[in-house]
């Protein structure tokens, strides 16, 4: 089981949490369809150390990323979407 | 030498002692017609049907840790065609034809076992739904049966069909061809077929890197050191994409994790593939008599083959509301696999941009019963270098040209499907 430390609400348990996305895939609406097949399509799949968009959607539902390496589960690097709390 | 009735006899007769070895343990050649990357079931049978049907002889299965250790050896074992797209429907049916016939063609009884693939519907939104595949399926030829709750309950008297169940139970659909079959038996007959046709199976061997000369594949490196080759097949399921990183390939695929559970053996309860159009939960039982589980993959990209406790638990949970007898039952082991997630839910065969190099991947959660038919098409593609008919859908570039296959409607989120 992975322990995420949500900005707002501390440690808590994995299955409070919803992996979106690699930020990497986080698309501009006005991004080129060439961009977004790109940042969608052609993503790192990374085995190792990846920058992620997680939310806390059983908790305080605030999103966040951090970096998670992929093959330990070690997670580092949380911080708020959106700017200082 | 031919597996028989008599020769079961005769060896047991002999203590099993002098049984011949089934495969070779070959030393790599310094070059091959064909390298495939990958010794899962779609890797041998790959290059099972590249020497039978293709008379391909110069053929190596490299693989990095032991045959069958990766996905093929740790997957639930649902075998089933009730598919909702045409391109699928085509795939999994093709697929289907040819486990039904595998023990024979391989001499190996790899235990297929078509018991009959249940879905369960719980409302009447899953039984329109259920009703939609089963015409969708009847109109490509695939038999289906709706059953009514009153079926399914004689179908399988175990499980909860009260009005008060958690999860109350409306009918089902049913296709009867659909089953399991045993994992470790379908890598190992492939594996036997394939070498006594001279394909040598080259285990601890680990692509390191595929080497290219002037955009085309020449070979691989290996840690046995470097093997030519004239074409190299991609086959190596949750690890397609860092493989595919060694020709500086990125692929439409991410690499997930999904887990499954057995329970202590027990005398038969459940002589149906049971699974259900709202809960992530499938249940069969072995034929060592084991209850094996399966439920929802993590939901996010992992290479770590190692899972989190509260999916065994809603998996369980689930499990116990359908089958209230499986609450006695103790769970022996839980384990994972890592799946390539494609971002259509439908798997990739094709050529790549590298000349000589192919990719089969993307087969998520769900590629154990596509294993004949993967390898009988991959063949084909690996022989002549175009798609078969019934691959030439799962092209690598659809992502880009708007042609997904998205039999769940999900978009490019792996763990929205
Ligand atoms: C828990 C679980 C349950 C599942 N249940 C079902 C089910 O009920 N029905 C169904 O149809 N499908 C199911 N699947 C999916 C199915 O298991 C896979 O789609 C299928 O087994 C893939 O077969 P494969 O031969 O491609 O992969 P694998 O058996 O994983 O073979 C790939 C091989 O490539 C090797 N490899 C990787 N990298 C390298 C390298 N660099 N060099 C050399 N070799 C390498 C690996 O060691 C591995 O042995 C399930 C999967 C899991 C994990
Ligand atoms: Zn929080």
């Amino acid at each position: 089981m992975m322990l995420i430390t949500c900005p707002h609400c501390g440690p808590r348990a994995l299955d409070e949490f919803v992996f979106d996305r690699p930020v990497e895939a986080i698309t501009a609406p006005d991004a080129d369809t060439q961009t977004l097949v790109a940042q969608l399509y052609k993503r790192t799949n990374a085995r190792g150390p990846s920058r992620e968009l997680w939310r806390h959607s059983l908790g305080c539902r605030s999103w966040m990323t951090l970096v998670r390496d992929t093959a330990t589960h070690q997670i580092c690097d949380v911080e708020p979407v959106g700017g200082a709390r | 030498m031919t597996y028989s009735a008599l020769k079961l006899l005769t060896e047991g007769l002999k203590g099993h002692k002098t049984w011949p070895q089934a495969w070779r343990d070959p030393a790599p050649k310094s070059h091959y017609d064909v390298v495939i990357i990958g010794g899962g079931g779609h890797g041998l049978a790959t290059a099972y049907y590249l020497a039978k049907v293709h008379g391909v002889r110069n053929i190596a299965v490299v693989e990095r840790g032991w045959i069958g250790g990766g996905n093929t050896g740790r997957n639930t074992t649902i075998v089933r065609s009730n598919y909702r797209l045409p391109p699928m429907q085509a795939l999994m049916e093709f697929s289907l034809k040819l486990w039904e016939g595998m023990s024979l063609d391989l001499n190996f009884n790899v235990m297929f076992s078509p018991r009959g693939a249940l879905f369960l519907g719980h409302s009447d939104s899953d039984m329109l739904q259920l009703a939609q595949r089963g015409d969708a399926m009847e109109a490509a030829g695939i038999t289906a049966e709706l059953m009514s709750l009153a079926e399914v309950k004689k179908l399988c008297p175990l499980l909860d069909t009260s009005t008060l169940a958690r999860f109350p139970i409306q009918g089902g659909l049913i296709q009867r061809r659909g089953g399991t079959a045993r994992h470790d038996a379908v890598a190992w007959g492939y594996a036997r077929a394939a070498d006594a046709l001279g394909v040598d199976i080259l285990q601890n061997c680990e692509v390191t890197g595929i080497v290219r000369q002037g955009g085309r594949v020449v070979g691989v490196e290996t840690s046995k050191g470097r093997i030519g080759a004239d074409r190299v097949g991609i086959c190596v399921a949750g690890n397609s994409g860092r493989v595919a990183a060694l020709a500086d390939l990125r692929l439409p695929i991410e690499s997930h994790l999904l887990q499954a559970f057995v329970s202590e053996p027990v005398k038969p309860m459940l002589d149906t593939v049971v699974m259900s159009q709202s809960l992530h939960c499938y249940i069969s039982q072995s034929d060592k008599g084991e209850i094996v589980l399966g439920g929802n993959p993590d939901q996010y990209p992992t290479y770590s083959q190692r899972g989190s406790p509260h999916r065994i638990e809603e998996a369980a949970t689930e499990a116990m509301a359908l089958i209230p007898a499986l609450s006695r039952l103790r769970m022996l082991r839980s384990w994972a696999g890592t799946t390539d997630m494609s971002f259509d839910g439908a798997p990739i065969l094709d050529a790549t941009s590298v000349e000589g190099l192919y990719l089969n991947g993307g087969w998520c959660y769900g590629g154990f019963k596509a294993t004949p038919g993967s390898g009988y098409l991959y063949a084909h593609l690996l022989a002549k270098g175009v798609n078969h008919a019934v691959a030439a859908p799962f092209r690598l570039d659809r992502f880009e040209t708007g042609h997904t296959i998205d039999e769940a409607g999900a978009g490019p989120m792996p763990q929205n499907r």
